[in-house]
């Protein structure tokens, strides 16, 4: 089977950011993404995601290692300071590289 | 005699504060945070369709005035609480915009003691969702600019924020409810009664046992930040409420009416403002906020305010 290396970049972070953060990694290359709405805790204290304000949502894309940097890149410098943002990335294999 | 719905709440605060298991699952809050707004509106429409529209403008006028005055009232008594720039302007704003639950419990109460209310007043919940929010947001940037700090360059996307607050499910589904309520009026409502007017406070309990275990949640927190935020949840409610009822009477409202706008002015949005001052003021701290709207002032305007404000309305009204 033929397989590709791309990069998975994951961003939890509050759901607020969600409309934003999805518009500018697609603005910085990535083609395809899933959103999936989580909660869990981290420094600042816990997020059930209970209502409205308390929601927290993880983005996985899938893109080339330099649009996950790039968007990586962005979200730290807009994001970081203020809002709870966590990010990590994986090395990924996939069949289809065009998509992503 | 407190009002069931009140119980239903209290029930939510215990679950949580004993750790219970017990849990609404997201889909049945979001059902009936909908149905709420929806009912809201509907039931405030169908009065609407009896009423000349011009007789409501100053109500309108006078509504969305409060709404923006309440935060620049706020912002210099939080400072002088020592709340940091960014944080008393969002406290300010959630104190501007509404807690539509909080005015449902308040008409309830009305109701159940008979005391009559403009029915429209549904209409003046959806009109002051977004002024407060606008003028806290005014508030944090006029003192980030001040303070010279690094925030202030920063420009606020006044048509994204006004866009997500005006389309935004509460204020969408109240005037969509009015709207449809006052197109159809009593007749054309009366074949979804059984749904939308009948088990309003069935549903308004169960909603209230789901806010109780959020907001017991949220009593932990107040720990963490002190007196101040006790200060400000239980101290602020019943001075607005004087100046609601205060311009209820200007208004010329009904005794339920003036207990309403004293409701109103009382309550601090947990919905909306939390999500707008996320993204319009970062640099505030958002628990702090909350854990004064949620975790303070809701339980007490459910369990004591309303009670207050209807007494202070019958009095002011003899």
């Amino acid at each position: 089977m033929d397989k590709h290396p791309k990069t998975l970049l994951v961003i939890v972070a509050e759901a607020v950011l969600e409309r934003a953060l999805v518009r500018e990694a697609r603005e910085r290359g990535a083609q395809s993404w899933t959103v999936a709405e989580v909660h869990g805790a981290g420094r600042e204290g816990v997020r059930e995601g209970d209502w409205e304000a308390d929601r927290t949502v993880e983005i996985r894309v899938i893109c080339d290692a330099p649009v996950a940097d790039a968007i990586a890149e962005h979200v730290m410098a807009t994001y970081a300071a203020h809002y709870s943002v966590t990010m990590y990335f994986a090395a990924v294999q996939v069949l289809r590289p065009d998509r992503f | 005699m407190i009002d069931v719905v009140v119980f239903f709440f209290l029930l939510g605060v215990f679950a949580r504060l004993v750790r219970s298991d017990l849990r609404l699952p997201e889909a049945l809050y979001e059902t009936l945070s909908i149905y709420l707004l929806l009912a809201i509106g509907l039931k405030g429409g169908i009065e609407l369709s009896r009423q000349p529209l011009a007789a409501l403008l100053p109500q309108v006028l006078a509504c969305v005035a409060m709404g923006f005055a309440i935060p620049f009232v706020l912002f210099p008594l939080l400072r002088w609480l020592k709340l940091a720039a960014a944080d008393a302007a969002s406290v300010a704003a959630h104190f501007g915009s509404v807690s539509v639950v909080t005015y449902a419990v308040a008409s309830a109460a009305l109701t159940r003691r008979g005391i009559p209310y403009e029915s429209h007043a549904a209409l003046w919940v959806a009109v002051m969702e977004a002024p407060g929010l606008a003028a806290g947001i005014l508030l944090a940037r006029w003192s980030s600019r001040a303070a010279n700090s690094a925030n202030a360059s920063r420009r606020t996307d006044w048509a994204a924020l006004g866009h997500d607050v005006l389309f935004g499910k509460s204020v969408l589904l109240l005037l969509g409810g009015l709207t449809i309520g006052a197109i159809a009026g009593v007749e054309g409502t009366a074949p979804i009664k059984a749904v939308f007017v009948d088990p309003f406070k069935g549903v308004l309990a169960l909603f209230l046992l789901e806010l109780g275990l959020v907001a017991g949640g949220r009593l932990a927190e107040v720990r963490r930040f002190g007196a101040a935020v006790l200060v400000v949840g239980l101290g602020v409610p019943p001075m607005l409420a004087l100046a609601g009822a205060a311009v209820g009477l200007a208004l010329g409202l009904s005794t339920g009416g003036v207990a309403l706008l004293a409701t109103l002015a009382a309550s601090a949005s947990y919905i909306a403002a939390p999500t707008a001052m996320r993204i319009a003021v970062p640099e505030a701290n958002a628990a702090l906020s909350i854990t004064v709207a949620l975790g303070i002032t809701f339980p007490f305007n459910i369990v004591v305010g309303i009670p207050a404000y209807i007494a202070l309305a019958q009095r002011l009204h003899a």
